[in-house]
């Protein structure tokens, strides 16, 4: 009888995702419009609010700097809402202060620290209130008040992993979750695409064919379907596209669909799929979430929540030649 | 040898998923899978019945192993579950069990 072979670990903990695409920073500052429209008077001084909606969410992104609303603007682009028509949803806008400290000494996370330094990220409640650091980052959030602050140097990777941040605390409180995977759109349903790094997230969003839409090439954004929330008879899951790009340093779409699919890849011999039994499918899928917090319910919850997911998404284990043929699989 | 008594832990969420237990630490979001062997254990971890009777009881009459042997094993794994975090182990009964 051998029960210690019968324990395996894996950790829902995982590391920031290393950001290398630099977008706005590299590329010529472009004209807005509207600007006038946004600029909000406060004690005499300019701010800017730049509202950012990933996945129905929306979080108005305010700062007094002007550059650093520009980056804003060009990083998230289509994820920008310049108009409140342009909402999704009717839902309240959150509310995220950030003030940029200049020549702090705040050491810049992309270009100083490196990908080493992706897991110092720490995640706690404080006073009913998140508290969420990395070395280039201090935020505060406010669940109830739906506000709160950051406090980075200019420059766009400390912004973007506070949002990821942030909207993987909201979604693990809506029965929805981020996963370090890539997503696509075919047909009007959605797929899902994890595996290790190297295992082909980037090659086969690459390769895909006109008629499919993606949503992003490195972190996905999983919510159920409203109105069906997990727990009643549980719902399909729907996919967002986020504006989290990967190496293909291209955001997703602007889109969401009902999700028909998840494929754990890896690239092998010859295009095959193999299905992958509940248990498989929520170890794999528990391998790939992104969830920051070391919070006892919120970690109940996003376990109910990949357990709802598995028993009602299909999930297959994809191997994979780095070739468009691979796509025939998927559909 | 004295009487062990065994509870799941209050910390935890777990399910069972094809006759198996997938539990999950909500303290460090640590992801376990238990064995067949290992689910009965758990299952049966009440607080109320000590190891011996559940060794006894769930795994000496399914399977064919020496009762001395299943327990002592069924003891180091319990110990290395409360290690874990997902088990608590006591020489009383455990009136508070999850």
């Amino acid at each position: 009888m051998n029960l210690c072979a019968s324990r395996r670990k894996a950790c829902l903990l995982q590391p920031e995702i290393s950001r290398r695409a630099g977008l706005a920073l590299r590329q010529p500052a472009r004209l807005w419009d509207g600007l006038v429209d946004r600029m909000l008077t406060s004690k005499s001084v300019s701010v800017y609010d730049i509202t950012i909606e990933i996945g129905d969410i929306a979080v108005s992104v305010r700062t007094e700097s002007s550059e650093f609303a520009r980056l804003m603007e060009d990083r998230y682009a289509e994820f920008v809402i310049r108009e409140p028509w342009q909402r999704a949803m009717e839902q309240p806008v959150m509310e995220l202060d950030v003030e940029l400290l200049l020549d702090s000494g705040i050491p810049n996370h992309e270009s100083d620290l490196g990908d080493a330094a992706e897991d110092d990220v720490s995640v706690r409640i404080q006073a009913n209130r998140w508290v969420m650091e990395r070395g280039d980052f201090r935020a505060e959030w406010d669940p109830e008040c739906r506000r709160g602050w950051v406090r980075q140097s200019l420059n766009p990777y400390a912004i973007d992993s506070v949002l990821r941040i942030l909207h993987s605390l909201i979604l693990a409180r809506s029965g929805g979750f981020l996963i370090h995977a890539a997503s696509a759109v075919r047909n009007g349903r959605a797929f899902i695409f994890a595996g290790e790094s190297g295992a082909g997230k980037t090659t086969l969003s690459r390769l895909a064919p006109r008629d499919a839409t993606i949503l992003t090439d490195e972190i996905s954004y999983v919510k159920p379907v409203a109105g069906n929330r997990a727990g009643a008879n549980g719902g399909p899951f729907e996919a967002f596209g986020t504006p989290f790009a990967g190496e293909l340093a291209r955001i997703g779409q602007k889109t969401r669909a009902c999700l028909a699919g998840m494929f754990i890849l890896r690239q092998g011999p010859e295009n095959r799929l193999e299905s992958l039994t509940e248990r498989e499918a929520a170890w794999e899928l528990f391998r790939h979430v992104l969830f920051f917090a070391r919070d006892e319910d919120l970690v109940r919850r996003v376990f109910e929540s990949i357990l709802e997911f598995v028993r009602c998404v299909p999930v297959q284990r994809m191997a994979f030649q780095p070739n468009a043929a691979a796509w025939e699989l998927i559909a | 040898m004295s009487a062990m008594y065994i509870a799941r832990s209050r910390e935890i969420a777990a399910r069972a998923l094809g006759g198996e237990m997938m539990i999950m630490s909500a303290r460090d979001s640590t992801l376990f899978n238990l064995n067949e062997l290992g689910t009965l254990i758990w299952q049966a971890a009440d607080g109320a019945t000590t190891l011996e009777q559940i060794v006894e009881r769930k795994i000496c009459a399914e399977y064919e192993v020496e009762p001395a042997l299943a327990l002592a094993d069924a003891e180091a794994y319990v110990r290395e579950l409360e290690g874990f975090g997902i088990l608590r182990v006591s020489g009383q009964p455990i009136t508070d069990a999850a």
